[in-house]
């Protein structure tokens, strides 16, 4: 169905120049907002693979909590009038190489499986992933051991953003 | 004719067929043309409700209200409308035109979307989504995102301060927020606000009275009207994020205010007051429309007699009451909510919602207990003796003379 | 319809941008915008493979899901580092903060 492609293209179009202008813009609150726009087109690109959950899910975590927590320290690290200066490092060119050859490279390793034209398949008749992960993250038999450390992980990262970031005065 | 609604959807549908249009333009048509109705009829009543606030204002405040333009001031938002349209529009020198331009969109564009997953009917609702309740977050994180614009894009110190203001206290009464939200989802068993509304056969604020009361307030808090609105003090920070917008912008950003007031009042009966359900709306599913704007007009009457009676909270005891008393208390709830839904999920209703009922009751008078004694140990340790009518018929307590902090 | 090379074409093409904006930009907070990216292309991949080779198990996604908590945990405490940072030395540009102490 063409529409189905029309969309995929327009999407990962707008994703990909998104995901440009982030790295390229003069001004970092910009830089930001158009971070904003590529992870909601990434959110987009998750509705169409059939994962909506983990689609809402980007939109609350990324756009919710982490886009707005970097545009909060966009403005706290920031005088309103400094002039910003040059906005890419002496070895920007090197850069470039390099993330050039890391799409290469990773092109070449994709053509080099076999299993890279494989259409989509059907959906399994009783397609209900909210239940199956939910109960894939507290079963003991599957992923509740990440489920707990990760839980470790974030209370870690509370507790060492807050004492990081006290005044001390 | 109970059902008006869907014949005229399938009249429509059967007139574009009948004229020769393929059956896939046809359906994108018919969602247009219902996006489009919705939207014009969320903002008319949105004009409605600037008259509905002014009047009940004045009359909280013992005065008439507008009362000159029309039958009861009926046409006084169509006055104020046009001093809106016609206001001259300003851009601050040094702004960021397309940002500043940008935010009053979003900030109304979140509120109408949110209407998107309200089911107003059995068979009317925008889209059924099976994540709803997650749905309904994602947009309220999205609106913080319009605010921030806005501050930012004024290129004013007052502005960015009360944007950043804002945020904070919005993504803070996010948290209590989430947690309660899952109440209704357990007890539903399922995200889906259709399914939550359909489950309810009882209404879930007497299953969970705490829950309902803490979303009550985290909404009030999310909307930014009193008592959580020092955002927009007009005493100590001159109208907060939105000082620098004149003319139609600032009438997006009041416009999305009090739709979005009215939106909150619409989810809180559609998730704890049973949405469109009513006498007879099964049989004449019509009928579920004018419930579920009842219940919604109720609560926003709610909402409005608080905001003028209560006076205007302070910024660290506003957090201070979300981190250490209202987020507790959510995860409390939905501990004592989740078990108590698993030891009696099989016996009879009036058990269940008994069991359900005398929990809320036990955690709430324990809460007070704790506030009560907490606040006795505080008031012994500044030294302040409790004020007593006639002091000379009062007996003696040594006070201490310590020097303590009197922060919480 | 969409074979999967599409959206591995499209993480990697993500991925690469990620890169860049990692290795040449100044501002630490840009260089943590490019994190983000690179992470969200590890996440479409993922659920590209789950829904391509084996869309009836939910391995991808719970991967995906500790991947997000992952994500959020880091942004918290590198941004908590570097609004430290800001205090004492009044910059976050990543090359001239290059002394251990003074």
């Amino acid at each position: 169905m063409p529409i189905f492609e029309l969309i995929f293209i327009l999407v990962a179009a707008l994703t990909l120049g998104a995901a440009f202008l982030v790295v390229t813009s003069k001004n970092l609150i910009h830089s930001a907002l158009w971070l904003v726009v590529a992870l909601f087109g990434v959110a987009i690109v998750f509705a169409l693979l059939n994962a909506g959950f983990l689609a809402v899910v980007q939109v609350v975590i990324y756009i919710g909590a982490i886009a707005i927590l970097m545009i909060f320290t966009i403005m706290l690290t920031r005088f309103i009038t400094q002039s910003t200066g040059p906005r890419f490092n002496t070895n920007w060119i090197w850069a470039l190489i390099i993330s050039f050859l890391m799409f290469g490279g990773l092109i070449w390793i994709f053509n080099s499986w076999p299993g890279i034209n494989t259409q989509l398949p059907p959906l399994p008749a009783d397609f209900d992933p909210i239940r199956q992960l939910g109960i894939a993250l507290v079963s003991p038999n599957a992923y509740v051991l990440p489920f707990e450390l990760a839980s470790v992980l974030l209370v870690a990262a509370l507790i060492g953003a807050i004492i990081v970031a006290w005044e001390r005065t | 004719m109970s059902d008006p609604v869907s014949l005229i959807g399938q009249w429509l549908q059967n007139f574009l067929i009948g004229l020769g249009l393929p059956s896939g333009l046809v359906a994108i048509i018919l969602i247009i043309l219902a996006i489009l109705l919705i939207g014009i009829i969320l903002l008319l009543i949105d004009i409605g409700l600037v008259w509905v606030e002014r009047k009940i204002v004045a009359r909280f405040q013992d005065r008439l209200g507008p009362n000159r333009l029309g039958p009861f001031g009926l046409i006084q938002p169509v006055a104020d409308i046009l001093k809106l349209v016609i206001k001259e529009d300003i851009t601050p020198r040094g702004a960021d035109r397309f940002i500043y331009n940008l935010a009053p969109i979003i900030a109304l564009a979140t509120v109408m979307l949110l209407w998107a997953v309200i089911p107003f009917t059995s068979t009317l609702l925008g889209s059924d989504l099976n994540v709803g309740i997650l749905y309904l977050v994602a947009i309220g994180a999205i609106s913080t995102l319009g605010i921030i614009m806005a501050g930012w894009a004024s290129k004013n110190k007052y502005a960015l301060l009360g944007a950043l203001r804002t945020v904070a206290q919005m993504v803070s009464y996010e948290v209590p927020m989430v947690i309660v939200l899952l109440i209704p989802v357990l007890l539903a068993r399922s995200m889906s606000v259709q399914q939550i509304v359909q489950e309810q056969s009882l209404w879930y604020l007497l299953l969970a009275p705490i829950a309902a009361i803490i979303f009550l307030i985290t909404s009030i808090a999310e909307l930014g009207r009193a008592p959580f609105d020092l955002l927009e003090a007009e005493s100590e920070i001159v109208a907060g994020f939105h000082i620098e917008y004149t003319g139609m912008k600032f009438g997006l950003f009041y416009a999305g205010e009090l739709l979005h007031a009215l939106t909150v009042g619409a989810l809180f009966s559609t998730l704890f007051l049973g949405g469109w359900r009513g006498p007879f709306s099964d049989q004449i599913p019509i009928l579920g429309v004018f419930y579920l704007f009842v219940k919604a007009f109720i609560v926003y009457f709610i909402i409005m007699w608080i905001r003028y009676t209560v006076p205007r909270i302070r910024i660290d005891h506003m957090l201070n009451f979300n981190w250490k008393f209202l987020t507790p208390i959510a995860l409390v709830v939905l501990i004592v909510t989740a078990l108590l839904d698993k030891i009696l999920v099989d016996q009879s209703t009036f058990v269940y919602v008994t069991g359900m009922l005398i929990a809320n009751v036990i955690v709430a008078w324990t809460t007070l207990a704790i506030l009560r004694t907490h606040a006795q140990t505080k008031r012994k340790r500044v030294g302040v003796d409790r004020p007593v009518a006639r002091p000379e018929l009062a007996s003696t307590t040594p006070t201490s003379a310590s020097t303590s902090r009197s922060g919480d | 319809m969409i074979p999967i090379s599409w959206y591995l074409l499209f993480s990697a093409a993500l991925f690469s941008i990620g890169l860049y904006g990692v290795l040449a930009r100044k501002n630490a907070i840009a260089i943590l915008m490019g994190i983000e990216l690179m992470l969200n292309a590890v996440n479409v991949n993922l659920i590209a493979f789950w829904r391509y080779l084996s869309p009836e198990k939910i391995d991808g996604q719970a991967f995906a899901v500790i991947v997000f908590a992952t994500a959020a945990a880091e942004v918290a405490v590198g941004l908590a580092i570097f609004i430290s940072i800001y205090r004492r030395r009044h910059t976050v540009a990543a090359d001239e903060i290059d002394l251990l102490k003074w």
